[in-house]
């Protein structure tokens, strides 16, 4: 540390080192990008003075990429290569995914992650999350007049393990140094409380486009102390778009609609529940290129009768909220309303009821996250002021333990504990000289593993062998203040030490990553070189089977010499993963790596080959 | 606060490693000043926070997620007096836990029994007004063991008596939790 620093850790060494930092809402229907400039916080709004950027990203054929306004508005017209609402994807497989049978998207079930196969190829939900972000970064970076120093991510505050490090993972590939990932409802209440020097009990109620937040926070002197949140990561407006889709294809009485036609129909729907806030009867008019015609009207009662279940939906975690926060309604001092949503009456009216009091709309719901989260960046960056004096204590949103015996989860963080956290928790060995254990890592509330999302399986091993209950194994788990798990394990008589940072696979396999990065991804730093040699180990090992997976399913698309380069790769890889030597680990990774960027090419385009068969020209 | 020499901003090292009371400037005892474990609470984080220490160097942000972490722990631990009561045990060396040691006075064997089935019963008929009168003995029962703790721990020093209180807090906890568990599922 240089000696000659003296000034307060978090303030800045000199005025003039501004450094230029951004808050990004990343949102599933639009997302922003906000920074603080001479001490004010500010929404950037892009070339044309439009601030919000829909999250719509479209993949032309041609190779070139098409996001925001111009991506959206081209939704009907080519509706499989045009994905909306990713966020709804991010860490997420197929079966988690509702209403995918009136999704206009092919989906590749990929082990962790879902991929929508577009006509650039199977896109990870992560890569069209950075696509939209890299448009914010250069957005701000042309705005600010210079690189940025980082940025601050915002994530629904309900968003898991996997869904958090899928959002850090997309921005890292969008070339973003992430500062931090922060809860959307208390960016809300940052920019709130700060801008209202308000003290108390507030509750913030966050309905955005796919993802539903309540949080309970106290405010006392500058600090934010959140006591407890809540949600369902699969809850939003887009859910109500599609109730007022489906009451459309059922007054008309008209079939299953085409792609474009069933787009057109959730344009259509959105634009009525968006003109119902405001007005007390829609007309929704139009021919559809099936020939259909509808020709309807739908009233302000009639809308929120249809979607009554859903509002009644976000109560449940609102109560649980507040019982864990160990609160009831009334010592509520405020509800700050946040999400694009909130602006239906029905929901306003609904919080208002449930909290018996008026909810605080005096914030754009679109802007509030984006501007918490800037002046987050802001003070994260190093430009904290003398007299800004606040900080913020959040909590983890669900809780973290491990699998035991009969398929029982034991939980070793609770949710709402204040991070950043660290638990542990000795477990023992079953079976007489047993040299391994299983270490499965979940994070939920439900007993049964089954229930649970499984985050991270590994396997503590050279245990030297023991009779059954001799051995002891402490297993830690820390949480950092992003949120994102680390577990380790560690056998206490040898010191015998196993560790991962807690990784969802998120569908990408290695080399995928190194072919995106080769492609031009500037991706801000390559940590491998600092992975513990465990993990490396993981890594190479994890590698190994999924080029023999491969292998066995598209073996035939390479020739002989190319078969046995990659089957050489393989066997050289397999030895050293016995060793110890990190730097042959790598290298015999790297050699693999290049071995089978080939095949993986081949791979994606047979992909592509069987996608398109049987499909005419024209419905590309 | 005398704060590390080596790293501007963080408490001394050696602060670390004392207990919990003496990290919040607390006298070791059951009852304590919630306001001043509070602002303490919010002084140490203030201090050690990973977000005061986000634009430093690699190792000081790691020291500042140890200090922050540690002092999340301590506070959890001192906040609640089910916790504190079973710290204040184990700095006196009682293990509160220890499986060995589970005999209850009969009376409150009854009671639990008594509580066990009117959750049952309550959870069986899907009665949210019986969930919360439930709750309510409970946190009746709970205050009173908290000012029988005070009585054991602060004047009489009877730690086997206070050892015995805090298994019963203990159990409250837990039916507590079945009955928050109980009303998610009526909720659902």
């Amino acid at each position: 540390m240089a000696l000659l620093q003296i000034a307060e850790p978090g303030e800045s060494t000199a005025p003039h080192q501004h450094r230029l930092a951004a808050g990004i809402d990343l949102g599933t229907t639009n997302s922003l990008v906000a920074s603080v400039r001479n001490g004010v916080p500010l929404v950037l709004n892009d070339e044309h003075g439009r601030a919000l950027l829909p999250s719509v990203v479209r993949y032309l054929a041609d190779g070139s990429t098409v996001i925001g306004h111009a991506a959206r508005a081209a939704q009907a017209l080519d509706p499989r290569n045009t994905i909306a609402s990713v966020k709804r994807f991010m860490g997420r497989g197929v079966a988690d995914v509702a209403h995918v049978e009136s999704m206009p998207y092919v989906f590749e079930d990929a082990p962790g992650m879902v991929r929508l196969r577009t006509t650039q190829g199977a896109k990870s939900p992560v890569e069209v999350s950075a696509d939209i972000l890299r448009v914010l970064r250069e957005r701000a970076e042309a705005s600010l007049g210079g690189p940025l120093t980082g940025a601050v991510i915002t994530v629904p505050a309900y968003f898991d393990d996997a869904q958090r490090q899928a959002t850090k993972d997309a921005a890292r590939l969008a070339g973003l140094d992430v500062l931090r990932l922060l809860n959307e409802p208390t960016a809300a209440a940052i920019a709130y409380g700060l801008d209202n020097a308000s003290e108390g009990i507030y509750a913030v109620y966050d309905l955005g486009g796919g993802t539903f937040d309540i949080s309970i926070l106290k405010l006392s002197r500058g600090v934010f102390e959140v006591l407890a949140t809540s949600g369902d990561a699969a809850l939003g407006g887009d859910d109500f778009d599609h109730r007022v889709y489906c009451w459309l294809i059922e007054a008309s009485r008209i079939g299953p609609p085409s792609l474009e036609d069933m787009r057109t129909l959730y344009m259509e729907a959105r634009r009525a529940k968006e003109a119902l806030s405001s007005a007390d009867d829609v007309h929704v008019g139009l021919k559809l290129s099936s020939g259909d015609e509808i020709d309807v009207h739908l009233t302000r009662d009639a809308f929120a009768a249809m979607t009554k279940t859903l509002v009644d939906k976000t109560l449940v975690p609102t109560r649980k909220a507040l019982r864990d926060a160990g609160l009831s309604v009334e010592d509520v001092k405020g509800v700050v309303m946040v999400g694009g949503a909130t602006r239906m009456p029905q929901v306003q009216r609904a919080v208002g009821e449930f909290f018996g009091q008026v909810p605080l709309t005096n914030l754009d719901p679109d802007k509030v996250v984006a501007i918490g989260a800037a002046i987050q960046a802001n003070v994260l960056a190093g430009n904290r002021a003398a007299d800004e004096d606040w900080l913020l204590l959040d909590v983890i949103p669900l809780s973290l333990g491990l699998e035991t015996m009969g398929g029982l989860v034991e939980k070793i963080i609770p949710r709402n504990s204040t991070i950043p956290t660290a638990r542990a928790q000795e477990f023992t060995t079953y079976r007489d000289g047993q040299t391994a254990m299983a270490i499965h890592v979940l994070q939920g509330e439900r007993e049964r593993v089954t229930d649970c999302r499984s985050l991270a399986r590994f396997e503590l091993r050279g245990i030297p062998p023991m009779v059954a209950g001799a051995a002891r194994i402490r297993v830690s788990f820390q949480v950092d203040a992003d949120g994102l798990l680390a577990v380790s394990a560690r056998e206490l008589g040898t010191g015998i030490e196993a560790r991962i940072e807690v990784k969802p696979s998120y569908g990408l396999g290695d080399d995928e990553v190194a072919r995106m990065l080769r492609d031009g991804f500037d991706h801000v730093q390559d940590d491998i070189a600092a992975r513990a040699l465990a993990e490396q180990k993981v890594d190479a090992t994890r590698l190994i089977d999924a080029t023999q997976t491969a292998l066995a399913a598209d073996g035939d698309l390479l020739d002989g010499p190319e078969r046995a380069a990659v089957d050489a790769a393989v066997r050289a890889l397999a030895e050293v993963v016995e060793g110890d030597d990190t730097a042959a680990l790598r290298a015999a990774v790297d050699v693999l790596g290049r071995a089978t960027d080939e095949f993986a090419a081949r791979r994606m385009n047979r992909g592509i080959q069987r996608a398109l068969a049987g499909r005419s020209i024209e419905s590309l | 606060m005398t704060s590390d020499p080596t790293v501007p901003g963080l408490p001394d090292v050696e602060l670390f490693s004392r207990d919990h009371f003496e990290l919040f400037a607390l006298p070791r005892r059951f009852v304590i000043d919630e306001r001043s474990l509070e602002s303490r609470y919010h002084e140490l984080q203030s201090s050690v926070h990973p977000d005061r220490h986000a634009s430093r160097p690699e190792a000081e942000r790691r020291l500042s997620m140890q200090w922050s972490t540690r002092i999340n722990e301590a506070y959890r631990l001192l906040r609640a007096p089910l916790t504190r009561a079973r710290y204040l045990l184990e700095l006196d060396g009682v293990d509160v836990a220890a499986e060995n040691n589970t005999a209850m006075p009969g009376d409150f064997l009854m009671q639990q029994m008594e509580w066990r089935e009117a959750l049952d019963e309550a959870r069986d008929a899907r009665d949210a007004g019986a969930l919360d009168e439930l709750a309510r003995m409970l946190r009746h029962a709970r205050r009173d063991a908290e000012a029988l703790l005070v009585r054991q721990l602060d004047a009489e020093h009877d730690t086997a008596g206070a050892a015995a209180t805090v298994r019963r807090m203990m159990f409250i906890a837990r039916l507590a939790e079945d009955i928050a568990e109980a009303h998610e599922t009526l909720d659902n």
